[in-house]
């Protein structure tokens, strides 16, 4: 590479090349890195999506043999205008405001209470943070056992010490919905709780103190102070639990199996996909509907974040 | 307004002693200044004399008033902090009316709305009433943090480093405009910094603070004319006073490690002593009694700093204007004696 000059010549500029044989570019690296994520989601997640909406416009069953057959937008009318089908969005709709108003408000209540530090405080957020990291159909299993009304515990807390006038949680239409509320509620209080924890913690004392120098009230400044700076934090909690809501499926299929008016749409939709006559262009159709209300309800929120982070 | 009284203060956070026995008294009116090094006990003197902070032992005085268990919010001093305590999601004129809004004070609306507009006139904000706090410049937000404060007539007004965290330029002007909105509104003022030429410059007296004891208190020129300690000297005025380790002799004071000797100007000197010469007091003169070599030169446009090197000790002397010395070259200078300032060893004022 080097070059001798004689006299006074001037120094020759010869490029930069590194040592060694055969070296990858920064894009050939780059594509290393992204390609087998590329290719496994476009063959597992991207054409299943196009086909199944490609299928939704068709008559077609997995178990039929038969090729799906076109019948343009029949399945999606077929869905919208019968009222068994909306009766499974209003049941999935009544659980998703139910459990998101609990979730919320026992998070955000338990978030103020274990803002300061105080002896033990530690391992409490820790215990409480359990039940949502345990598998929805353990829980689902084991709080069966404690709706039990012959031997279920729950009763015996909220005071039916009687086994025989306790309300079967899981028996009676009025109540099971209730059930499933409860144990997602249990479930996932904690998430928001985890979230609200974050955005309090972030508060800077000085505004409480300058608060406090300016005669601010308590409730003044939970509402000028606290409510705001965790705003961003809650909505996110709320998002996420309004999406989840929406997909609800493991707590009812392992408490209720989906009856006594606890049939959510993702319920609905596991039925008609994989039971029965196994009516996959139907299925089809609905799970686009589910995407699109999800997209839909993800996006108002999304909007609603916005406004607060931008104050 | 008020005056306030501290009477022997002491604050511990477990082992550390933030204050220890700490006694002043600011007058009614008064701009005083608690100047101190990091972790000083400047903040948690402010802290304490607002009630945020509750001092472990001594009493807390505001007009004759114990206010040893009155909260914040009783004690109506008005705060303003080092990071701009604004409300977030609340526009500018709605932060400067908080404190008039609290339900404790039931102000009317158009008495808020005057006074808002007032102060904001005051702190030259009037433009930006309407904004959100988040889109303001740091400059803007601690003007508004100031503003809040004087919107109310505090007893008293509790600044802790305001200016800190804005550029030079800013500082400069805020200085200015504070120690005007402090003279008009004659207001008693609390002020802490760690920046000297702030202390010397807004300052009607200066308390100096160090590792949680009150070494002097004094008007600007009592703690730069007569330091009580050497910390203290060395704590005010740039560039920094020259200590000399100097041994006396009869009347002749040998400064050590070179071959400097001053008569003593003062009677009943110990034998092993500090002398504190300022850098302006050390005079270049082609007559001086004393001499020495350049070592190094820091012109700084109104003034140059020279280094000059005698023996093995290294004098700072700062001369008006730019001059034409060169690193090398030996040079005559003089010491001017009755400014110079005597220590014991243990660094107390003789």
């Amino acid at each position: 590479m080097s070059q001798a000059t004689t006299g006074a010549a001037a120094p020759q500029v010869t490029p930069y090349r590194a040592a060694g044989r055969r070296h990858l570019s920064d894009r050939q690296i780059l594509l290393l890195f992204i390609l087998p994520t590329m290719i496994l989601l476009i063959c597992m997640n991207l054409i299943p999506l196009i086909y199944s909406l490609f299928l939704s416009f068709t008559e077609y069953s997995v178990i039929s043999g038969t090729p799906p057959a076109w019948v343009g937008l029949d399945n999606y009318t077929q869905i919208l205008t019968s009222a068994d089908f909306w009766a499974n969005f209003a049941t999935t709709g009544r659980f998703a405001i139910l459990s998101v108003v609990l979730e919320t408000a026992v998070g955000f209540g338990l978030a103020l209470l274990l803002r300061y530090k105080f002896r033990g405080s530690g391992i409490i957020t820790t215990l409480i943070l359990v039940p949502m990291m345990l598998s929805p159909i353990v829980v689902a299993t084991f709080w069966k056992l404690i709706f039990n009304p012959s031997y279920g515990i729950f009763n015996y807390l909220i005071g039916f010490t009687n086994p025989n006038t306790a309300p079967e949680w899981l028996g009676r239409s009025d109540l099971a919905m209730w059930a499933i509320v409860i144990v997602d509620t249990w479930m996932w209080s904690p998430f928001v709780m985890l979230l609200c924890l974050a955005g309090l913690s972030a508060i800077p004392d000085y505004l409480y103190e300058a608060a406090s120098i300016d005669r601010a009230s308590a409730w003044f400044q939970f509402r000028r102070i606290t409510l705001p700076q965790v705003m961003p934090l809650l909505l996110i909690a709320v998002l996420f639990r309004t999406i989840e809501a929406f997909k609800q499926f493991d707590l009812v299929m392992g408490l209720t199996g989906g009856g006594l008016g606890t049939e959510t749409v993702s319920v609905r939709l596991y039925r008609l996909a994989f039971q029965g006559q196994f009516d996959t262009g139907m299925s089809s159709a609905l799970a686009y509907i589910i995407l699109v209300v999800i997209i839909a309800i993800s996006n108002l929120l999304i909007r609603a974040l916005n406004r607060v982070r931008e104050g | 307004m008020s005056n306030i009284r501290l009477e022997n203060i002491t604050r511990r956070f477990g082992e550390i002693v933030a204050l220890d026995d700490v006694s002043l008294t600011v007058q009614d009116g008064e701009f005083f200044v608690l100047l101190g090094p990091t972790g000083a006990g400047k903040t948690t003197t402010l802290r304490v004399i607002a009630g945020l902070e509750k001092q472990n032992a001594g009493h807390v005085i505001f007009d004759a008033h114990s206010m040893d268990d009155a909260q914040p919010a009783d004690r109506d001093v008005a705060f303003v902090f080092q990071q701009y305590s604004l409300y977030p999601n609340m526009s500018v004129y709605d932060n400067l009316a908080f404190p008039l809004r609290s339900p404790l004070r039931k102000t009317p609306e158009a008495e808020i709305k005057q006074r808002v507009t007032d102060a904001a006139e005051k702190l030259r904000i009037n433009h930006l009433l309407e904004r959100k706090t988040a889109r303001l410049s740091g400059g803007e937000m601690q003007r508004v943090s100031i503003g809040r404060a004087i919107v109310r007539s505090p007893r008293v007004f509790l600044m802790d480093e305001p200016l800190s965290n804005l550029d030079a330029k800013l500082r400069e002007s805020l200085r200015v405009e504070l120690k005007h909105i402090q003279k008009v509104q004659h207001s008693t003022t609390v002020f802490v910094t760690h920046d000297q030429i702030e202390a010397l410059t807004m300052a009607d007296r200066i308390g100096v603070l160090d590792r949680g004891k009150l070494l002097q208190v004094g008007t600007p020129q009592d703690i730069y004319d007569r330091p009580a300690t050497t910390f203290v000297a060395q704590l005010v005025g740039t560039p920094r006073i020259n200590l000399l380790r100097t041994a006396r002799n009869n009347g002749a004071l040998n400064i050590s490690h070179s071959d400097l000797t001053l008569s003593a100007g003062h009677e009943n000197l110990p034998n092993d002593l500090l002398l504190g010469v300022r850098p302006e007091d050390v005079r270049l003169v082609n007559d001086g009694q004393f001499e020495g070599v350049i070592t190094l030169i820091e012109p700084l446009g109104v003034e140059t700093i020279v280094h000059i090197r005698n023996g093995e000790q290294t004098l700072l002397s700062t001369i008006a204007g730019n001059v034409q010395v060169r690193i090398g070259e030996a040079v005559r200078f003089n010491v001017v004696p009755d400014r110079i300032h005597y220590f014991d060893i243990d660094g107390k004022r003789i």
